[in-house]
């Protein structure tokens, strides 16, 4: 990937055997419990979704390398993770193709095209989902079915924005027991996920905490039918891809900001816009885009939060 | 300079779309099919050549501090004639161009060869000038409008007649929506550098 012979990063110089594959794999792992889920739920419908996607993505990041002689990286597990999340993102009955071509504009145009890992501008994974969904609409948002007897049915994001249909019980969506896209609906296992990559210090708790926590304040403040304070905050909080989006799509290293309080702006950026889609915005779900928007403001949210160093005063950002 | 010279300069090396990256703001508006691409085209290629004409023409007679309040009259008399005309001829197209008509007097590719050549060249060098840039321009908004209509529509309609009888495949509606023509000329731009590139090492080896 890097084109230098050696990189050298700042102070202090530590030693560690934590590496890109390495934390790439302890996502793969969390992902893995999500896939399958996915697969109780929606049956082989999902796994073949999972599968094309996957290897759309590393198909379209060898082939691209290869054809410009690049080192090429598929071992590294980006690619598959960009694979998965696509999938997730699926409604159960869209056509095959659409993943693969969503996985492969993730991987060559957000990704490659901007440098490969390390220099894509927004999540790979995010864009690619917003290029289907302004690409084939009708494919991305319909086609919801209930797990195991496989009715269609509308999405409980859906029914809370007025179309007919009930709304699942707190436990049901808990367990996914719910319409949604594929991989988004499984609440319990993706927390697992983020509580496990959390502890492996993969990702930061600022970021998943204050995303969901905004969401729900502003669901319970102005999301309900009769009045303010009375929105229905676990129904927002486990439909729509909110948990998936805050503990494996925001937390993206190269796009979200490396400092804490940077961090703790982008969750609760994320969540403001994503309760502003979806509470008066013209579609349902506002996840995706919520992300993408913080994505692109990271650069500018990190230039505003440099620490102070120890022993300093507060100096003005200049430049 | 020959003026074969001057006409394939505006078509290849300073294409005004490819290489001087001007006049991005029509091209990226109107280009959402082949024929909206030509036609928009042939105005640019009009208003250019006239401009250029009556631009050099007058070169030794416009006072250099206010000679580019005098070019825009010019461009806009031009422009002004485009618009009536295809108004009353091709109301269709003048309808889809819309703003973008009226606009080409502050294109400025036409600003740009009115100052950089016209005022500077002899009329016959100033009119192929204008034609070769036109050219330019045109190519470029109809491999833009041609890319974009294909793949956002499945089909092509040349002349009001489709190509295809049926799409041939799922459209990708982003295509003709303006995120895709940001994304379409990019990828046109990245592989023209690519192509530019690579015939420039291989001539330096």
């Amino acid at each position: 990937m890097t084109d230098y012979k050696f990189v050298v990063g700042s102070s202090p110089h530590l030693r560690t055997s934590e590496n890109t594959p390495r934390l790439m794999f302890y996502v793969l792992q969390a992902l893995f419990l999500v896939a399958v889920a996915s697969t109780i739920l929606f049956g082989v419908r999902a796994m073949a979704i999972i599968g094309v996607s996957v290897l759309a993505a590393l198909a379209a990041e060898a082939l691209w390398q290869k054809g410009l002689r690049q080192p090429v990286t598929v071992a590294d597990g980006s690619a598959a993770i960009t694979g998965l999340l696509i999938a997730f993102n699926m409604p159960p009955l869209v056509p095959l193709w659409v993943p693969a071509l969503g996985s492969a504009f993730a991987v060559i145009v957000v990704k490659q095209f901007f440098g490969g890992l390390g220099h894509n501008f927004m999540n790979p994974a995010a864009a690619g989902r917003a290029f289907l969904v302004s690409a084939w609409p009708l494919a991305m948002t319909s086609g919801w079915l209930t797990p195991f007897d496989g009715a269609t049915s509308a999405t409980p994001l859906q029914v809370l924005g007025g179309s007919s249909g009930s709304l699942p019980e707190g436990w049901q969506m808990l367990m996914g027991w719910r319409a949604g896209c594929i991989g988004e609906t499984s609440a319990l296992v993706i927390l697992i996920g983020g509580l496990y990559l959390i502890y492996r210090q993969v990702i930061d708790w600022k970021i998943p905490a204050s995303f969901i926590g905004t969401v729900a304040l502003f669901a319970w403040v102005f999301g309900g039918t009769d009045g303010w304070f009375t929105g229905d905050v676990l129904t927002h909080v486990l439909s729509g891809g909110l948990l998936l989006g805050a503990f494996f799509m925001a937390t993206d290293y190269v796009t979200s900001p490396v400092t804490k309080r940077g961090r703790l702006i982008m969750g609760l950026g994320c969540g403001l816009l994503t309760a502003l889609i979806r509470l008066w915005g013209g579609y349902p779900e506002g996840v995706t885009y919520a992300i993408l928007l913080m994505n692109v403001a990271t650069p500018l949210i990190d230039r505003m939060t440099i620490p102070r160093p120890f022993g300093t005063r507060q100096t003005k950002v200049t430049g | 300079m020959n003026l074969w010279r001057i006409l394939t300069n505006g078509v290849v090396k300073e294409n005004p779309v490819f290489r001087l990256l001007l006049g991005l703001c029509p091209l990226l508006a109107v280009t959402t099919a082949l024929m909206n691409g030509f036609w928009m085209g042939v105005a640019v290629i009009f208003v250019l050549t006239s401009s250029n004409i009556i631009v050099s023409m007058l070169r030794k007679v416009i006072a250099p501090r206010i000679r580019i309040p005098c070019f825009i009259v010019i461009i806009a008399t031009f422009v002004t004639i485009v618009q009536m005309t295809m108004n009353a001829y091709l109301p269709d197209m003048y309808e889809i161009l819309g703003i973008f008509v009226p606009l080409i007097v502050v294109n400025c590719v036409i600003l740009a060869r009115a100052e950089a050549f016209a005022s500077k060249n002899p009329v016959v060098s100033a009119a192929v000038d204008g034609i070769g840039m036109g050219l330019g321009f045109t190519i470029a908004l109809m491999v833009l409008g041609g890319v974009r209509e294909f793949f956002g529509t499945a089909n092509l309609v040349i002349n009001g007649q489709p190509l295809f009888d049926a799409p041939l495949f799922e459209p990708a509606l982003i295509m003709i929506m303006p995120p895709g023509a940001f994304i379409t000329m990019g990828v046109l731009l990245a592989l023209l550098n690519v192509m530019v590139n690579r015939g420039r090492s291989g001539a330096g080896a």
